[in-house]
């Protein structure tokens, strides 16, 4: 019989959607996981790199001589020469290897640059400037409108607009945004690189295992199969840790000239100046609704910046989720002295969300209605209106869970204790989260150990153990018999891990080779037994028959039918509309409650819940574990953490831990978390969740505290001196 | 790293004598002048060069001999002469609460401590809890799935051990008032204050 791919109806399970430790938890709690930075060869060297003081200047000299000759330095070399142009502060110059990190750091003090200075732009928010600077590019647009035009109908877009607009019960105008934020991945980017034999090991922080040994290659003169790469674990990533990064490369090939490990990891300010950053987005805003808040025009121009060379936030997430029939929308492009952006945990959703979001709460403070019953009636116009009806379930769970219609009040209209105010606002997201082909091999040995080999990583999100629940699940044993293997390049190549793709994907491919495994297996026993291999299942550590659990074999018995060698089982996804395993496409809603200090202009979060779906769950209890740091991440991006940059020198002006605020544990208030999981749903297969509820918090927040106060704060971070400022500008 | 330990030799001018009265390891010295390498150095000449010295520090119970310079962090001795990594570099000072270690039974940050300073000290770090049996913060952590990267963890894990023994029936407005010196970027926050909560019930008794 052929085999069929699904998974067990709800049920019928052993261990798929239970609440599981993380098999690599212990590892992580004692400090047992060895990280990039933890990795120790004998006779390592340490490299450090030295960032350029300036924003934007050409490159006249560096001198490394006096750093050669501190004790204990090897190496001290320039990585730019005369001539080049540095387009941001921190962009890397020069690097010093040695053998302590003292001798490093007295080496690289003692590097002398000179550089000459050129004009520098940072402010990307003010786009006024940004024009006058000659620092933006126009990037496109788009137009919808419901009514062709007539032949005649000279200037029909604008006239059609202005028609709309005036025939809208409600229009608001508003600017908003959100600031670039940095990744600061508590494990900086880098390696310990380690050159034996000609062939390069490379313990890289990444989130991409397979893809970055081809890279390492080429620049060290060899071929992908010299190099290696390995994770085991990696500390943070957020989308920033896909390649090996020039300081990747610049460790291979010390490590290759010195014959010795080398390992170069960026100091913190360097992290936060080179290795990722999310682009801001500000946009201006008009929108006009009916009678019911639902909104009916959209006209919008938004700007952003994805650093030295370019680019922004694009078109496609504005307006977000909820599209009128009739928008417009265009977008700039603004240059900064600043690196190039990195994919941020949902690339340019969360920006699309906190630019739009609030616009339509806007309008429901305009025609004084409940912000959830103008979300509720927008759900007409949500972009996939296959989704409509998980939006609104997920809305009245949420709004159940807040117990949102006995809290709500119009905006700026509750009770005040003393300067305190309460509000509460909401928002909804999408995203894809479907897997990509990925592969794996399964061992069963003869006495029924098994494993499991993948490239693959592990972000935190529990690789390993989604991997040993779905074999576990799919051979009737325990988690704990199922050994997972990821984290070389030397394994079956895997995807990386970026777009919530990651579950699926690993998913699809143990899910499969497992069935094809046990397949075989099933086929030994049914001819031991003399009975019908379909007759069999897999379960509590038994292959045994469906209807008559005492006729079978116990696993290991099953498994000695193997013969001498292990049985070996290639695994492929195969996500796509076709898969029963696997889907994408999620929805997600998200409902704060805050309370504002007028005078002090500090925002506290009191209550905030999430209901997420995300097709057939595998772990519930890792789930949930990224919907809670998803919504403190999100937390983060609206109320605390900026890139702040000075608009004069182009500094990064808050580059270190103590400077860069985020929340901290007393900072995240009540979180409730509601996994969204109906049979309509869970039929649907697995889909990645890492990504979707980090969209929502800024939008939220930001609703909650213009309910608050009944005005605006436009821009996040929602810090005390925006609330402040915007407090100060109503009042004037 | 000031400025001033990081001075090439026969520039600096300030003494081990001065450079150890300065820091105040009264403990260091002593330890110190036992070591045949500084006493021999001392017959040479007054003045120091930043070199190696070994020292010997009392880590999760056991005398471990580290070669060290004047300027370098216990972080460094830990993490590079120890190969104890479970206290991570995350920030240049203290503000992480990354390479939080327990010093003579307090929590410090190894970061912004001198090996030197640490001579005489008993010193634990994540590796020395527990034992065969997983420490009851660290299984709560497991079970509360705390953790997501990771690399906090230690870091958090030493100061919630810290935290309990100054407050073994803390409460949780007490967790969420007292354990914010660490940082989390994926935000395990939420899979932490139940975590403590389950220790100071005495729910977690090691597994």
């Amino acid at each position: 019989m052929a085999v069929e791919y699904t998974w067990p109806d709800r049920g019928q399970t052993s261990v798929l959607g239970g609440n599981h430790d993380k098999i690599d938890g212990p590892a992580k709690c004692t400090g047992a996981a060895k990280y990039s930075y933890d990795i120790n060869p004998e006779k390592m060297l340490l490299a450090r790199v030295l960032g350029c003081p300036h924003a934007h200047c050409k490159i006249k000299s560096i001198d490394t001589s006096a750093a050669e000759k501190v004790k204990g330095v090897h190496v001290a070399r320039a990585i730019k020469k005369p001539g080049d142009v540095v387009q941001w502060q921190g962009d890397l110059i020069a690097v010093v290897v040695g053998e302590t990190e003292g001798a490093v750091a007295e080496g690289l003090s003692a590097i002398k640059a000179d550089y000459e200075l050129l004009d520098v732009f940072v402010n990307e928010e003010d786009l006024k400037a940004a024009e006058a600077a000659k620092r933006t590019d126009k990037s496109g647009g788009k137009v919808q409108l419901e009514r062709e035009p007539d032949d005649n109908d000279k200037d029909f877009e604008n006239q059609e607009f202005e028609r709309l607009f005036k025939e809208a019960a409600a229009v608001v105008e508003g600017r908003y945004g959100i600031r670039a934020i940095t990744h600061m991945c508590l494990e900086p980017h880098g390696s310990t690189c380690d050159w034996k034999d000609g062939k390069l090991v490379a313990h890289l922080s990444t989130q991409n295992v397979s893809g970055t040994a081809g890279l390492f290659a080429g620049p060290l003169g060899v071929t992908s199969d010299d190099v290696t790469v390995h994770c085991d674990y990696i500390g943070g990533g957020f989308g920033s840790k896909f390649s090996p990064d020039p300081w990747g490369i610049l460790a291979a090939k010390l490590t290759k000239e010195l014959n010795r490990p080398v390992k170069l990891m960026l100091d913190r300010d360097l992290e936060l100046k080179n290795a990722g950053s999310r682009p801001s987005g500000f946009a201006d805003v008009k929108i006009g609704a009916d009678a019911e808040g639902v909104i009916t025009v959209w006209d919008s121009h938004h700007w952003s910046t994805g650093g030295f060379a370019g680019g922004s936030v694009p078109q496609d997430v504005m307006p977000y989720v909820i599209v009128p029939p009739n928008f417009r929308r265009r977008v700039t492009n603004v240059k900064t002295n600043t690196s190039a952006a990195r994919a941020w945990r949902a690339p340019n959703h969360p920006q699309g969300s906190a630019m739009s979001q609030t616009a339509i709460d806007d309008i429901a403070a305009k025609l004084g209605l409940d912000s959830y019953d103008v979300f509720m009636r927008n759900l007409v116009n949500v972009t996939a209106k296959e989704r409509a009806g998980v939006y609104a379930e997920e809305m009245k769970i949420a709004a159940k869970l807040m117990d949102w219609k006995a809290k709500w009040h119009a905006h700026g209209k509750g009770p005040a204790k003393g300067p305190i105010v309460t509000g509460l606002g909401m928002a909804i997201h999408t995203w894809g989260g479907g897997g990509v082909p990925s592969g794996c091999l399964i061992k069963i040995h003869p006495d029924g150990g098994v494993e499991t080999f993948a490239a693959s990583q592990d972000l935190g999100t529990g690789t390993r153990t989604v991997i040993a629940v779905v074999l576990a699940e799919t051979f009737g044993l325990p988690i704990s018999a199922i050994k997972v293997n990821i984290g070389s390049s030397k394994l079956p190549a895997s995807s990386p891990s970026g777009g919530s793709i990651t579950v699926a994907s690993v998913s699809e491919s143990n899910r499969r080779g497992g069935l094809d495994a046990l397949a075989q297996i099933k086929k030994l026993v049914a001819e031991k037994l003399q009975v019908d291999a379909d007759s069999l299942v897999a379960k509590n550590g038994r292959i045994q028959d469906k209807n008559d659990a005492g006729k079978g074999l116990s696993w290991k018995e099953a498994c000695s039918l193997l013969g001498m060698n292990p049985l070996e089982v290639k695994g492929r996804g195969a996500p796509g509309p076709k898969s029963k395993l696997s889907s994408s496409g999620v929805a997600g809603v998200q409902m704060a409650e805050v309370a504002v200090d007028r005078e002090t202009g500090v925002v506290k979060m009191k209550k905030f819940v999430a209901v997420q779906d995300m097709g057939l769950v595998v772990n519930r209890k890792t789930a949930a574990s990224q919907i809670y740091g998803a919504m403190i991440m999100g937390i983060a991006g609206a109320l605390f953490e900026e890139r702040i940059m000075d608009p004069k020198t182009g500094a990064f002006l808050n580059a270190e831990v103590a400077d860069y605020r985020l929340p901290r544990l007393g900072d995240i208030g009540e979180l409730v978390v509601e996994i969204y999981e109906p049979d309509s749903e869970r039929a649907r297969g697995v889909i990645g969740l890492g990504e979707p509820p980090v969209i929502s918090p800024g939008a939220a927040i930001s609703n909650a505290v213009c309910n608050a106060l009944g005005v605006r704060v436009g821009i996040l971070p929602i810090t005390p001196k925006q609330v402040l400022e915007t407090l100060k500008a109503r009042n004037a | 790293m000031k400025k001033s330990e990081r001075q090439a030799p026969g520039k600096s001018g300030f003494s081990r004598r001065a450079f150890l009265k300065g820091s105040g390891a009264a403990a260091a010295a002593t330890a110190l002048a036992g070591s045949q390498g500084l006493a021999a150095d001392e017959q040479k000449s007054t003045v120091v060069s930043p070199g190696l010295t070994t020292i010997t520090l009392d880590v999760n119970g056991q005398s471990q001999k580290v070669e060290v310079e004047p300027r370098t962090t216990l972080l460094e001795a830990l993490r590079n002469g120890l190969n104890l990594t479970g206290a991570k570099p995350i920030s240049v000072d203290g503000s992480s609460g990354g390479s939080t270690v327990l010093l003579g039974g307090k929590p410090v940050s190894a970061n912004s401590m001198l090996a030197l300073d640490c001579v005489g000290k008993p010193i634990v770090t994540v590796e020395g809890f527990g034992g065969a049996k997983l420490d009851p913060v660290a299984a709560a952590f497991v079970h509360h799935d705390a953790s997501q990267c990771g690399f906090c963890t230690p870091g958090f894990v030493v100061a919630v051990k810290a935290f309990l023994q100054k407050n073994p029936k803390a409460t949780e407005a007490e967790i969420r008032a007292g354990l914010n010196g660490n940082l989390c970027r994926c935000g395990t926050y939420a899979n932490i204050i139940p975590a403590v909560l389950d220790v100071v019930k005495g729910a977690r008794n090691g597994s």
